[in-house]
């Protein structure tokens, strides 16, 4: 076997509550804007909590035909607008050769939500029957099938379910295919849309959602907050990108995953900082070299103390100087979507110097005391930086990105 | 006779904590019944079914013992329907 490969970031695509595109998100993350807002999809007459983080200004028909939109679920949807726009970013240019080595990874924990709840609320409220083709809609690996159809792309494609981390895992295996060299290029990310009424009332039962906002790491925090969208990320080895003059946003240099075994859905920092260790490891990185952590921070009463425990764990002296925010204060908690846009929000904070914040903290909490970043972005020069995604279930997935200098 | 609001919600949280009636009394924690924070969030739904009224977060993530959750039924009851009424 020949030696492992180096694995860049040459293209990127996101719709969030933050914008319809990278640029709009990045402008967002930047301004310290949150994308939280009442409800416009469901009746929140219904629900006890009114906020999420829904993808405003979309319009369906502006990317799809209607005969398409017929196989659409909202979340597949979205990971098509954000593999088109990663693509095009990219400046893939297609052969049969590199079809048939181009794989697709996708993570998405829920699959058609929205269509479900139509199929079954139709049924067991008026008998109605379900929609012919409510099974293909809301199959999980939708989005992966209809990516691969787009751009006839013939390699191993897939989806990862493991709740919030699914998109993290997701880019992990890609991030492996392509390293090892069995696969010369991927599209991997992930996709979500939760926002179907039957299914928010499951979260709302679970008492987990903020009755006003995300608040990750303050003391004033109630909860977390959903979003929807998609995020999509174009690997490829680095010899082949600077072959064809490629624009790199930033390298992937490391992945690490663990297993908490231990709860359903109390986090567990010894499990946590398995999973970041594992992915310095792999990395070849010290804690020291680590300047940014793109955090888990769900803004939960459970997550938030014991991802600051993992991260002193493995970062001991050195988390006095680490600088860690939760971008989901703007774009929400998109499920299995989050890793993907967190990778996004991560390489963008490495290529334009500047660290997003952690948006609507107000309080300090003396059981999470590192640098949160708090409301304002900063600039910075960071080398290294690092996403986390822990899932309920105790399922944990890291990934480590470096910036990248021309 | 109406059942009394402290013995429904004794039964509710035998049958959530798959425990005896006779292990449960007003004194019962949680905890002395095995419950975990998942089980407590399971009793607080079978509570707002039975008594038809909605337990906010703040209250239903508090509770720890009998005590707690039959002062939280009480509380949230309609005073016109009486303390001690069943709901239709």
């Amino acid at each position: 076997m020949s030696a492992p490969r180096r694995v860049v970031i040459t293209g990127m695509g996101a719709v969030t509550a933050l914008g319809r595109n990278v640029a709009e998100f990045w402008d967002a993350l930047a301004a310290g804007r949150s994308g939280i807002r009442p409800l416009e999809t469901v009746d929140r007459s219904r629900l006890r909590f009114e906020n999420g983080a829904e993808v405003r200004g979309y319009d369906p028909a502006g990317h799809f035909s209607d005969k398409e939109l017929d196989l659409l679920d909202r979340f597949a949807q979205f990971g098509l607008v954000a593999a088109r726009e990663a693509v095009k970013d990219a400046g893939v240019e297609w052969t049969r050769d590199l079809r048939e080595r181009t794989c697709v990874v996708t993570g998405s924990c829920l699959g058609g939500k929205i269509s479900e709840d139509e199929a079954f609320g139709g049924f067991y409220a008026e008998g109605r029957r379900a929609h012919p083709l409510a099974i293909p809609r809301a199959m999980s690996n939708a989005a992966a099938s209809h990516i691969s159809m787009e751009f006839g792309i013939l390699g191993p494609t897939y989806n990862v379910s493991t709740a919030c981390a699914s998109a993290t895992h997701a880019i992990g295996q890609a991030f492996a295919l392509v390293r090892s060299g069995a696969a010369e290029l991927a599209l991997t990310g992930g996709c979500e849309a939760p926002f179907a009424l039957g299914h928010l009332k499951k979260w709302e039962a679970l008492r987990v959602v903020a009755p006003d906002t995300c608040r990750p790491f303050s003391k004033d925090r109630r909860g977390m907050i959903l979003g929807e969208g998609g995020a999509m990320l174009v690997l490829e080895p680095l010899d082949a990108a600077l072959a064809r003059g490629a624009r790199v946003h930033a390298e992937v240099v490391g992945f690490g995953m663990s297993a908490d075994a231990h709860h359903v859905t109390q986090p567990l920092a010894e499990g946590a900082a398995r999973a970041v260790a594992a992915a310095l490891r792999d990395a070849d990185v010290r804690p020291e070299q680590v300047g940014y952590v793109n955090a888990h921070g769900t803004a939960t009463a459970a997550n938030d103390p014991a991802e600051t425990e993992a991260l002193r764990l493995v970062f001991r002296e050195h988390a006095a100087r680490l600088a860690v925010s939760s971008t989901k204060s703007m774009h929400g908690h998109a499920l299995g979507a989050a890793g993907a846009i967190e990778a996004v929000a991560t390489a963008l904070a490495l290529r334009e110097k500047l660290l997003p914040p952690t948006a609507n903290y107000s309080e300090p909490d003396p059981a999470c005391d590192l640098d949160y970043i708090p409301n304002e972005a900063r600039a910075a020069e960071v080398g290294y930086a690092v996403s986390n995604s822990f899932a309920f279930g105790g399922l944990n997935g890291v990934l480590v990105l470096k910036r990248w200098d021309s | 006779m109406p059942e009394a609001i402290e013995q429904r919600v004794m039964k509710a949280i035998a049958a959530t904590a798959h425990a005896p009636i006779e292990q449960v009394t007003p004194e019962t924690t949680f905890e002395e019944l095995g419950m975990t924070s998942l089980d407590a969030l399971a009793l607080i739904a079978d509570l707002e079914e039975e008594f038809r009224i909605e337990i906010p977060n703040e209250d239903a993530l508090s509770l720890r013992d009998v005590r707690q959750a039959v002062a939280c039924v009480r509380a949230l009851l309609p005073e016109a329907s009486g303390p001690e009424a069943r709901p239709s």
